[in-house]
């Protein structure tokens, strides 16, 4: 990797940091990356970390992107090693021309040395030492230490930096002190001992305003308020459990009645996903609109339930946010692994509404959207979200909620127009759209009806004859098609000029999709894009694959999911879809996407480097 | 099973509830059960039981899993809503439907299989949370559907229909459910009705899980010589310990009562179960001298029947959840949702 001109790097550069989980270095991260945001400079930062408590290696990477990019750029400029165990490959990744912090309190093997990059030793362990007390705290203050050396090394605002510690601790401000106290140890250390700022390094934009910094898990617990959920059972599995922390955490604090303490929700841990998603069906049957939170290996076990739900017609929302898989897997690394299992979950035929959010602020929307959706179509609709989404801090707009807006509760008979009916038929389809009428329990004897699993005509009753069977898996299947024009359309983009490459891909791959489609367009390689944002496919997917010569499918897992399952439910020729799979964990980066498709497509000549640069 | 309409027919000399409906009016599908199986007798108890309540028909929500018990939810009380769901699963279904409206009566119909093997887990949770509801097991100690293999039930030394003998330990659903602090426990014979219904409307009226185990004979598959759970097996191995007469709150009577012989215990909503004791030192408020009183009879061959095990104080889910009296699933959206100016001031944590 060549090195980039010094002025260049200002705002644009990527940091990783290298630590023990346990330590107490998430505040350390979340307070860089905070600083950088409020001064209002595009940042992502995202944790990757071990399924342990204490002890094995986390690493934490910010990326400065005053073009706004969002995903990891495949370099890294300026590594903080702190761990020992992992230094050897911590040094091996800083890419040429860049930086290494590390706590020179021990000496480190000349092993490890590099001439290509700037070695910054600052004794981190040996200052804390100095400055606290007790084992544990010195730790904690190692970690928080190496906040100050970059905020000399970034010139971030060290007032800032206060003002943050002072929200963050603002029920114990003896830890504000400590913390600063660290920090500009640290600080004061780097400024005596190295050139400071460095090239790269951080100078306050305006770019920020009108953003948030969120996590889609939180922001898809916040939507599932917004929605009115009131049931939400669950089974904890990582990376989904803070999904339902936050639903739990907004509702303590805006649905519990001021006068009488009752809590307007109910807030269920199942003993496993069986019972998490039974206690779903049973509350959305009776009319409340209920919710669960899983990954994969919980989709697994809701599978027989799904069948259920899809045959018998109960409206139900999961929210799935995916993690690698198979069995175990790496359950807090990061996959799109789950397509095919949830597009098809359950035994005979079965097909699902899916949505695939992008990031948090569209986990937000999707999970008030799903519950119209399960309503209105009367079936399971899954949130395929994904632990990169869910579990990391994403700057988002502001999430917006319009006063306006009316829940769609779906075709649910009232009172007033069951004493009308002559009889009641669950599974007529008297509108011709696949959705027949549903009523409640405890409304009136006239509207009662038995909820099955085994067959039943459209009429409701118990059956076993051919032909009252077809009549109502045929009108499911007019039902699916009906929801095509329901779920969130494609997002599409046109490449500036004409070109007969498309990309496509969907959920958390978007960001690094679109900082590829910008370097690629200033090499002379310009693509299309459609991000599809629901399943069933609408027509508008089925044009966008028909109207491309050469179609890149991006998707972050081995198996091309998502191509397989455009090549089942689109009339698109198989031939013409080249997938590029990334599955190692890691979140894709735009590098990865940029060199797949120059393997494909030759860039043309004479064409300068365009805005990013994340070869 | 055939679904068959059952035709109506109604005598003006019928008689009536407080809601002026007759038992037809509690009726539902035709059963398409063996004839003379127990689970029939256990139907037509549960109608007896919810018309001389006073129920209203809508108000009843019928849940169950899958197996031959599990299909009777179709046979009583058509004018409420019923879920036939998985296997083993209703406790769950069952959850969900109450934590959405607490005020419906949920009765859940489930099997030995349905209970103990494959359900055994949503079983035990259901009765942690105390979720208000009725759980009859009706229990033959084998799979009817699939043809006569044993049930997690099955005595040791029970001799198949096939002729196998069943080596393994049973599940006392009525142990069980007690060392897992069961509010409501009791045990019946679906041949004896006068023992049922009144067990059934106090497990009605019980403010949480109450349980009631009904031996219910398969006539199919396990009423042979050898079999423990045959008809004429129970009737000679059953021994009532404690009947309940249940004295609905609106008409309250004065129950002569010997004193140690029985015992009235009132219901949250003010009507009473008089417990009448046959045993004279068994106590049915006491949980271990329960469990060790009915392990030792059991010892003996015998199975108590009757309200084995009753507490009106423990707290149900909605008591511990803290879930307002008005059902959840009828709560306005302003209730529900912070609006626009709740998101804004939401947000303010993640600038």
């Amino acid at each position: 990797m060549p090195a980039l001109p010094a002025q260049d790097r200002v705002n644009d550069f990527a940091i990783k940091i290298a630590t023990v989980n346990g330590t107490g270095s998430a505040s350390a991260n979340t307070l860089l990356m905070k600083a950088i945001f409020r001064s209002g400079i595009p940042v992502m930062g995202k944790n990757y970390f071990p399924s342990n408590i204490q002890g094995l290696p986390t690493w934490y990477e910010i990326r400065v992107s005053r073009d706004g990019h969002v995903a990891r750029s495949g370099r890294v400029d300026l590594m903080v090693a702190m761990n020992a165990e992992t230094y050897g490959k911590d040094v091996r990744e800083v890419a040429t021309g860049g930086y290494l912090v590390y706590d020179s309190t021990w000496p480190r093997p000349a092993l490890f040395t590099r001439e290509d990059i700037t070695v910054i030793g600052v004794p981190l362990a040996k200052l804390c030492n100095e400055a606290f007390k007790g084992v544990r705290t010195r730790i904690l203050m190692k970690n928080i230490c190496y906040a100050g050396v970059l905020a000399a090394l970034l010139d971030l605002d060290l007032a800032r930096m206060r003002e943050l510690l002072a929200e963050t601790y603002a029920k114990k401000p003896q830890l504000v002190d400590s913390n600063m106290q660290a920090i500009q140890l640290g600080y004061d250390y780097a400024r005596a001992h190295f050139s400071c700022p460095l090239p790269l390094r951080c100078a306050p934009m305006d770019r920020t305003g009108g953003h948030i910094l969120i996590d889609g898990n939180t922001a898809a617990g916040l939507g599932a308020m917004f929605a009115g959920a009131t049931v939400a059972a669950w089974y904890p599995i990582t990376p989904s459990t803070s999904v339902m922390d936050a639903f739990k955490s907004f509702c303590e604090k805006w649905r519990v009645d001021p006068a009488t303490g009752r809590k307007n929700f109910a807030f269920i841990q199942a003993e496993d996903e069986l019972a998490a998603i039974g206690m779903v069906l049973g509350a959305s049957w009776n009319g409340a609109r209920a919710f669960t939170a899983t990954s994969g290996p919980g989709i697994s076990l809701m599978n027989e339930f799904f069948g259920l739900a899809y045959y018998a017609e109960i409206p139900a929302v999961i929210f799935d946010v995916q993690r690698v898989g198979p069995s175990t897997g790496m359950p807090t690394r990061t996959q799109q692994c789950d397509f095919l299992s949830c597009a098809y979950a359950s035994h005979g035929d079965t097909k699902h509404v899916c949505l695939y959010p992008a990031n948090p602020e569209e986990c937000f929307y999707f999970a008030v959207a799903a519950f119209d959706l399960a309503e209105r179509l009367q079936t399971p609709v899954m949130v395929l979200s994904d632990l990169d989404i869910g579990m990391n801090d994403w700057m988002c707009r502001d999430l917006k909620w319009d006063e306006g807006r009316k829940a769609d509760r779906g075709k649910v008979l009232p009172l007033e127009e069951i004493v009308k009916l002559e009889k009641f038929h669950r599974f007529l389809d008297k509108d011709d759209d696949g959705i027949p009428y549903r009523t409640l329990p405890g409304v009136h004897p006239k509207a009662a009806y038995f909820t099955r699993g085994s067959g039943h005509n459209q009429y409701g009753a118990y059956t076993e004859d051919s032909a009252e069977y077809q009549v109502v898996v045929d009108r499911l299947t007019r039902k699916f098609h009906t929801a095509r024009s329901h779920v969130p359309r494609p997002v599409i983009e046109a490449a500036a000029g004409r070109t007969d490459v498309g990309i496509v891909a969907a959920g958390s791959s978007d960001g690094a999709v679109r900082e590829a489609l910008a370097v690629l367009a200033g090499m002379g390689v310009p693509a299309d894009y459609m991000r599809v944002r629901g399943f069933p496919f609408n027509d508008e997917v089925d044009r966008f694959l028909e109207s491309h010569r050469l179609v890149f499918v991006v998707e972050q897992n081995r198996d091309a999911q998502l191509r397989s399952l455009l090549t089942l439910e689109t009339p698109v020729e198989k031939s013409k879809l080249r997938s590029l799979l990334h599955y190692s964990g890691l979140p894709i980066s735009s590098s990865f996407i940029i060199e797949g498709v120059l393997a494909e497509v030759a860039p043309k000549p004479l064409r300068s480097v365009g805005p990013a640069h994340g070869a | 099973m055939t679904y068959i309409p059952k035709p109506k027919v109604r005598h003006p000399s019928l008689p009536r509830n407080a809601l002026g409906l007759t038992r037809r009016d509690y009726e539902g599908a035709l059963s398409t059960l063996c004839a003379g199986c127990g689970h029939d007798s256990i139907t037509a108890a549960l109608t007896e039981a919810i018309w001389g309540l006073s129920l209203e028909p809508q108000n009843i929500a019928k849940l169950s899993g899958i197996g031959c018990s599990s299909k009777t939810t179709a046979y009583f009380v058509s004018g409420g809503h019923g879920f036939n769901s998985v296997h083993g699963r209703m406790p769950s279904i069952a959850m969900g439907a109450n934590a959405a409206n607490r005020n419906l009566h949920y009765i859940g119909v489930s099997g030995d299989g349905d209970t103990l093997s494959i359900g055994l887990g949503q079983f035990a949770h259901a009765i942690r949370r105390n979720l208000n509801m009725l759980y009859v097991i009706e229990n033959n100690g084998v799979y009817g559907l699939t043809k006569g293999q044993f049930s997690a039930s099955a005595d040791i030394g029970s001799k198949a229909k096939k002729g196998d003998v069943n080596q393994q330990p049973p599940i006392d659903p009525v142990l069980l459910a007690l060392s897992l602090g069961a509010s409501f426990v009791a045990r019946s014979f679906s041949g004896d009705k006068a023992q049922l219904v009144p067990l059934l409307q106090a497990g009605l009226r019980h403010r949480g899980f109450a349980l009631i185990d009904v031996i219910s004979p398969c006539v199919t598959f396990n009423d042979h010589e050898g079999s423990t759970k045959s008809y004429a097996y129970t009737r000679e191995h059953y021994e009532p310990a404690v009947n309940a007469g249940f004295v609905p709150f609106e008409r309250e009577i004065v129950v002569d009562y010997a004193e140690g012989e029985c015992l009235p215990v009132v219901m949250h909503d003010g009507s009473r179960i008089v417990l009448h004791k046959l045993a004279k030192d068994y106590d049915p408020t006491d949980r271990v001298a329960a469990s060790a009183y009915i392990q030792a009879r059991a010892k003996q061959g015998e199975f108590l029947t009757g309200l084995l095990y009753v507490d009106e104080t423990q707290k149900e889910f909605h008591e511990l959840n803290g879930t307002p009296d008005v059902p959840l699933n009828s709560l306005s959206p302003e209730l529900l949702s912070p609006g626009a100016k709740g998101l804004d001031r939401i947000l303010a944590r993640f600038r």
